[in-house]
């Protein structure tokens, strides 16, 4: 039904989205590349001129900086692995007939309405502080040493933080994705004689592949920027136990005000973000169609 | 895949569910229940769920202590104006990508999503001096401009599976039927649409409502919303929990609200019209 024309038209409606996306990113990344190769330090602005790989020979020679890529990956395949697993178990919990589903789902849902710097600071100072937090009150009373939270698991405990903030999202998706499949399918299965692990294996988990999908590719993608948690709660230490390469920039940046330094390392990012988008995309690309 | 239960085992999953549910909502009640305690029953210990001398007073002085109306009027713009521009470009977009599509409009998306995909630090430094030289730092305008691009291609993606879901042949059919160009669009195809576009307007405005790295590093006092407003609180500790309670719990209240009113279309928003 589409004409030489309609399509014409169907072009220059996506036009403007497209142009305002490409500058967004271009121009910004366009800079960045330019001072990656520049000597550009805030301190000594008379200083500056073109310095080549060195910007970026600095990341690599530093310790921090492998340190810094093992947290990133352990940040988002650490929350990718927990927000699935509970979300398919509480996905599979709420699934059933329950007494006020919903006003339960507004409470699984509540944490997704809680803006980042909020979620780390309540995390920070009511649940993990070392004197007033709640869980050293709960290991005084189990007669225990409260926990250092943040000092001795920093990662793991901003992982947790993450975690909670996306629970939500995760459960919510495969929810949905529960909520069409057949009952008759399972209740076959049952007949047949399949038990609730091999139900739950051959059959519940293959539906949810598309679900499943959708979940790693959306909170791959904000997963990768995540800054505010970091910078509430650890500041990346202690020491740079768990600092992220996005917080490695913004440390170069504003704490040494090095542009030059910050900027090689934003290009390292793209670099590193553009290798993890193929791959999903590979991996996983191909469950989305359908 | 409701199927028939017993009592005994409905009774079971219900206090299950609801465990869990309490589990989850736990760290935003707590919050709450803080916030109307005093500073020094706020760090009792043992810590007490319920206080005997409960107290509003800790919002009195949030209120006293900040400016928080203003906050909470850029919020509003910043998150509502970001969308409203977003679905502008974004709905003729996503319409043509899902009645017109070419070879490479899947190609178009993945790009579109891949985008977001480069970390916002990563481009601080440039982003920020192009707003300072062009006058839009620190300006509601800028970060309208600033939040619309970065949830841009959020919201084409979830208006094109929506309108994807929408048949071209009820439009050929009434079409056929005499319609004319206006009544196929008011009256068949916007009341299939709404709910989609519904949808993708609430989960954008709270994606832009919590957005916490540009609505801080783009702003100072003049455009700063309520991410900037409860991120100059959180940075001492201490003791002040009962108003860093307070103050958080006035950050997160409105969308608290919106979402509870909104439930239906937030929970289909959520879930980035992804799955069905």
């Amino acid at each position: 039904m589409a004409t030489q024309s309609s399509r014409l038209a169907a072009r220059l409606m996506v036009a403007p989205s497209v142009f305002v996306l490409f500058v967004w990113m271009a121009v910004p990344l366009a800079m960045t590349l330019y001072y990656s190769f520049r000597l550009y330090r805030l301190l000594s602005p008379d200083r500056s001129g073109w310095v080549g790989f060195t910007n970026y020979l600095w990341f690599f020679r530093s310790p921090d900086f492998w340190q810094a890529i093992a947290n990133t990956l352990a940040l988002v395949g650490g929350v990718l692995a927990l927000t699935i697993v509970f979300g398919i178990l509480i996905a599979l919990l709420i699934d059933q007939p329950v007494k006020g589903q919903g006003v339960l789902r507004i409470l699984v849902i509540a944490p997704f309405f809680v803006m980042p710097p909020v979620a780390a600071s309540i995390w920070e100072n009511l649940f993990m502080h070392p004197q007033n937090g709640l869980f050293a009150a709960l290991a005084r009373g189990l007669g225990a040493e409260p926990i250092l939270f943040l000092e001795s698991y920093p990662m793991m405990s901003v992982i947790g933080i993450v975690a909670w903030e996306w629970l939500p999202f995760a459960t919510l998706i495969l929810l949905t994705a529960l909520q069409s499949l057949s009952p008759e399918q399972l209740e076959a299965a049952e007949m047949d004689g399949a038990g609730a692990f091999g139900r739950f294996r051959y059959i519940i988990l293959p539906h949810l592949t598309r679900a499943i999908t959708v979940v790693i590719l959306i909170q791959t993608i904000f997963l990768l920027g995540i800054f505010g948690e970091i910078f509430t709660t650890t500041q990346g230490g202690p020491g740079s136990a768990s600092t992220t390469l996005p917080y490695m920039i913004f440390k170069q940046a504003i704490v040494a005000k090095d542009i030059g330094r910050a900027a090689a390392g934003g290009i390292i990012a793209v670099i590193l973000a553009n290798i993890i988008a193929y791959f999903l995309m590979r991996g996983i690309g191909r469950h989305l169609d359908s | 895949m409701a199927r028939a239960h017993s009592p005994r085992r409905m009774l079971i999953t219900t206090i299950a569910a609801w465990g869990v549910a309490l589990l989850i909502f736990f760290p935003v009640l707590w919050m709450i229940l803080t916030s109307f305690k005093t500073e020094a029953s706020a760090v009792a210990s043992p810590p007490q769920l319920f206080t005997a001398d409960w107290t509003t007073e800790n919002y009195a002085e949030v209120w006293a202590r900040s400016d928080y109306p203003r906050f909470f009027w850029n919020s509003v713009v910043i998150s509502v104006g970001s969308t409203l521009l977003g679905l502008a470009l974004a709905i003729p977009a996503a319409w043509s990508m899902a009645f017109v599509p070419g070879r490479r409009t899947k190609d178009l998306l993945m790009w579109m999503l891949s985008t977001k995909m480069m970390p916002a630090v990563a481009v601080m430094v440039p982003l920020y001096l192009v707003f300072q030289k062009t006058g839009l730092f620190d300006t509601r305008i800028g970060l309208v401009l600033a939040l619309m691009l970065m949830n841009l291609p959020i919201i084409v993606w979830m208006l094109y599976t929506y309108f994807k879901e929408i048949p071209g042949e009820i439009l050929e059919a009434a079409r056929m039927d005499g319609a004319s160009l206006w009544n196929e669009i008011v009256h068949v195809l916007t009341p299939m649409a709404v709910p989609g576009i519904a949808s993708t307007l609430l989960l954008n405005v709270i994606l832009a409502w919590n957005e916490a790295f540009w609505t801080i590093t783009l702003t100072t006092v003049r455009a700063a919303p309520l991410s900037a407003f409860i991120a100059s609180f959180s940075a001492p500790q201490g003791l002040f929990y009962a108003k860093l309670s307070a103050a958080s719990a006035m950050a997160i209240a409105p969308i608290l609200i919106l979402g509870w009113f909104s439930q239906k279309q937030l929970v289909r928003g959520l879930t980035f019209g992804a799955v069905k």
